[in-house]
């Protein structure tokens, strides 16, 4: 025990000093100036973020915390969300739950994202941990209503219960029913995602009336029109609500009906929802359209000339998400109504159709670019574009920190050169100084990742698809992107050489995805051998990997860090390529 | 980093049918499939005949391209249940005894053999033959779905498109426990 320093302070000033340090990145900070500050700082985190689940192992964690309340965890790669990655690949929430079970009954908060989560983690959590408080399941699957069921019914502190995205298997809509008569503490509660047809209304309307704390509620497409008027009626706090399918004939009293009662909402700010909308019942939300700062359009297949009015109506709208309906013109009247929108998003009504179907091109986000000052952060689907375009929208919006672009036809050119958007992009990445995020389309030389490793430097997650000519491209990625935690790339000519130039980049990273490159097993095996704190894994439907020649590409690589060594729970297509996978080499 | 080298022999270029680029030399794989095989999302495991029998469709999907999630994809077509459309009607398989469930879409099989065959180059089992009177006896497994009722009916009971309209999941049940469910 070595003689503490005359002016240091006691620990309890440092704890309470650390108190205000809520940042996972800050707290990581502090705790790796000292020793003595690693101790007293791992003693007082209340907050654990794992941003990959297989990085670290649940005894790790909780050896390290002894006393944290809040931990979020994340399992698949982001490809998953288009079906890249098979099912059963992994990101099994139970052996978390399991032994945090044991370890902290106190725990409070459980956020999860690509994560499979079943009936019996719930059932687990519901029975642990007595003081629980939020559940967040983010995009997760493998549970049903019955798990929860038993979060219902068990957990009398709950506020939070937030199911966005998810797939759930809809057994039974009663599960509301198990919230017993006596439970009132909800604050907040996103079914958006459930299906039940049989949905209990009765059971949803009294849960609503009688949690006076109730602040976001986001419900699901089963929740016909004319039920919305009698749920918000006991609901008026509500800042955030998300309708049901927001059709109905057209009757004169539910349309006043409801427009009453969403008059009666002062407090909202944010709208979702709108499944199946039809134009006439659309000005019943008019109330309240001056408060809204979010809005998110996403289901709402209604017409430019119903949503240039909607939007008209929203001046402190700060958050869009619509779909590409709102067409060119639509975006100009956004441009010039919202001049506070910070983040807008424009979804593809017709994916795969072959032809355009509206009239929505690279002028609308132009037009959304010089018009909003604030706007930081664009997800956009289109089917053209150009290097003029992208110049103008980098120069005058250097703000950007997210900028996602996808242009529908893969290696899509300029349409009025017929050159590669490298240039464009290549604006993107020199205006844009705090670019965080990037995914990019078109037609794309290596030149535009020349770009990006030259100029980058703040860039967390990059994005390819269907890009570049050479290993160079990958090379200037790894090489130059000072900030880079993700990069997740398909359908690219990038292959052994620039992997294994740059192996020791990996590990400053927190996970890199390849499918459809051209990259080898033999490559793979040399990495997983070399690089004992990075797990490589190969995944491949096809067959084990060396059942084919070793210079075979791979279907898919996935390569991640992790103190916590290879995983065990692999189906039978991911093979990881650990240190003696050498020894097999023939 | 060396522009001139050569990277042909590892070198994996998707280009799309259709497209100015010349064509590449593929790196042989057991199960080959042409440019043209590029499939609709979910189903990895037709063989080279179907694609023979299916007309190829006015634009080729490519596996989770556009990256669209699934749940906006479902919405964009009308409401959730009626999943017709020119995107695939998907459903889970799940094996007795396998860890993991699989999706397929059963738009792209036009009859019964090629449907099980398929399942049986998927999860590396077989099937057998089916009978009217018998169901699948004497086969390791049998193929099982729940229809849109709720009950469990045994692959092959019903005409093929009575099948592809009712079918919510599928279920590969070990041969010894599907036998009450055969038709007599």
């Amino acid at each position: 025990m070595h003689k503490k320093m005359a002016f240091s302070f006691p620990d309890e000033v440092l704890e309470h000093v650390f108190s205000f340090i809520q940042s996972d990145k800050d707290r990581n900070a502090v705790s790796m100036v000292c020793k003595s500050w690693y101790e007293i700082e791992r003693w007082c985190r209340r907050k654990v973020f794992v941003g990959n689940c297989y990085a670290v192992s649940p005894r790790m964690v909780i050896r390290r915390f002894p006393e944290f309340r809040s931990i979020e965890l994340k399992g698949k790669p982001h490809f998953a969300d288009f079906n890249l990655v098979p099912d059963g690949w992994g990101g099994y929430v139970f052996p978390w739950i399991a032994e945090m079970a044991g370890a902290y009954p106190w725990l409070e908060e459980i956020r999860l994202k690509r994560m499979v989560v079943t009936d019996e983690s719930l059932e687990l959590i519901a029975k642990s941990f007595k003081n629980f408080k939020v559940l967040v399941l983010s995009s997760c699957e493998g549970f049903s209503t019955d798990g929860l069921a038993a979060i219902a019914a068990s957990c009398k502190n709950l506020k939070e219960l937030d199911l966005r995205d998810c797939e759930v298997d809809d057994l039974s809509a009663h599960w509301l029913s198990h919230f017993p008569e006596t439970y009132t503490s909800l604050v907040s509660l996103n079914i958006s995602c459930l299906g039940s047809d049989e949905a209990s209304f009765s059971a949803l309307e009294r849960l609503v009336r009688r949690c006076t704390n109730l602040k976001t509620l986001r419900l699901n497409r089963a929740v016909p029109l004319d039920k919305i008027a009698n749920i918000l009626r006991h609901a008026p706090q509500l800042v955030e609500f998300g309708t049901g399918t927001y059709t109905a004939d057209v009757r004169p009293d539910v349309y006043s009906d409801l427009a009453g009662v969403f008059s009666s909402c002062k407090e909202l700010k944010s709208l979702s929802g709108f499944w199946d909308v039809i134009p006439d019942y659309v000005p019943a939300i008019y109330p309240v359209c001056s408060k809204l700062t979010s809005l998110n359009l996403s289901y709402a297949t209604i017409q430019s000339p119903d949503l240039i009015k909607l939007v008209s109506h929203c001046p402190n709208l700060q958050r869009l998400l619509v779909l590409d309906y709102i067409e060119d013109s639509g975006l100009e009247v956004l441009a010039s109504s919202c001049k506070d929108l910070q983040e807008l998003r424009v979804f593809p009504s017709d994916p795969f159709g072959a032809e355009p179907n509206v009239s929505l091109t690279e002028q609308g986000l132009v037009a959304v670019s010089l018009g909003c000052p604030k706007l930081q952060s664009v997800l956009y689907f289109c089917r053209r574009m150009s290097n003029e375009a992208l110049v103008t929208i980098a120069r005058s919006r250097p703000n950007f920190t997210r900028f996602r672009l996808c242009i529908i036809e893969p290696k899509t050119a300029d349409y009025l050169t017929l050159e590669p958007l490298d240039v464009g992009f290549g604006a993107i990445v020199q205006y844009c100084k705090d670019l965080r995020r990037l995914s990019l389309s078109g037609l794309l030389t290596d030149r535009v990742f020349e770009y990006i490793g030259t100029y980058a430097k703040k860039l967390e997650m990059l994005s390819v698809a269907f890009a570049g000519d050479s290993d160079l491209g990958l090379h200037h990625v790894l090489s130059g992107c000072e900030s880079l935690r993700k990069l997740e790339i398909r359908d690219c000519p990038f292959g052994d050489k620039a992997l294994l130039a740059n192996a020791a980049k990996l590990e400053t990273m927190r996970s890199l995805w390849m499918s459809s490159c051209a990259v080898s097993f033999a490559a793979c095996k040399l990495l997983g051998q070399k690089m004992p704190r990075l797990n490589v894994e190969v995944i491949d439907e096809r067959g084990p990997p060396d059942s084919r020649p070793e210079n075979c590409p791979v279907d898919k690589l996935y390569i991640y860090r992790s103190i916590a060594g290879p995983r065990f729970d692999m189906p039978p297509f991911v093979w990881t390529m650990d240190e003696d996978s050498g020894l097999r080499l023939s | 980093m060396e522009n001139d080298l050569n990277l042909k022999a590892t070198e994996l270029r998707l280009g799309l049918p259709g497209s100015d680029e010349p064509e590449r030399q593929m790196i042989p794989r057991p199960n080959k499939r042409t440019l043209s095989d590029i499939v609709s999302e979910g189903s990895r495991s037709t063989t080279e005949e179907d694609h023979q029998d299916t007309a190829p469709p006015a634009k080729l999907q490519i596996v989770g391209w556009p990256p669209v999630r699934s749940y906006r994809k479902n919405c964009l077509q009308g409401k959730k249940d009626e999943v017709e459309g020119g995107t695939g009607m998907y459903v889970k398989v799940s094996v007795d005894g396998a860890p993991y469930l699989r999706k397929i879409d059963l738009k792209v099989y036009r009859s019964y053999p090629q449907l099980l065959l398929a399942l049986e180059n998927m999860f590396k089992l077989t099937i057998g033959a089916y009978s009217e009177r018998e169901g699948y006896n004497g086969s390791d497994y049998a193929p099982t779905y729940e229809d849109r009722d709720g009950d469990w009916m045994l692959v092959g009971d019903v005409p093929w498109e009575m099948f592809i309209s009712s079918c919510k999941r599928l279920r590969i049940m070990k041969g010894s426990e599907a036998r009450g469910l055969g038709c007599v």
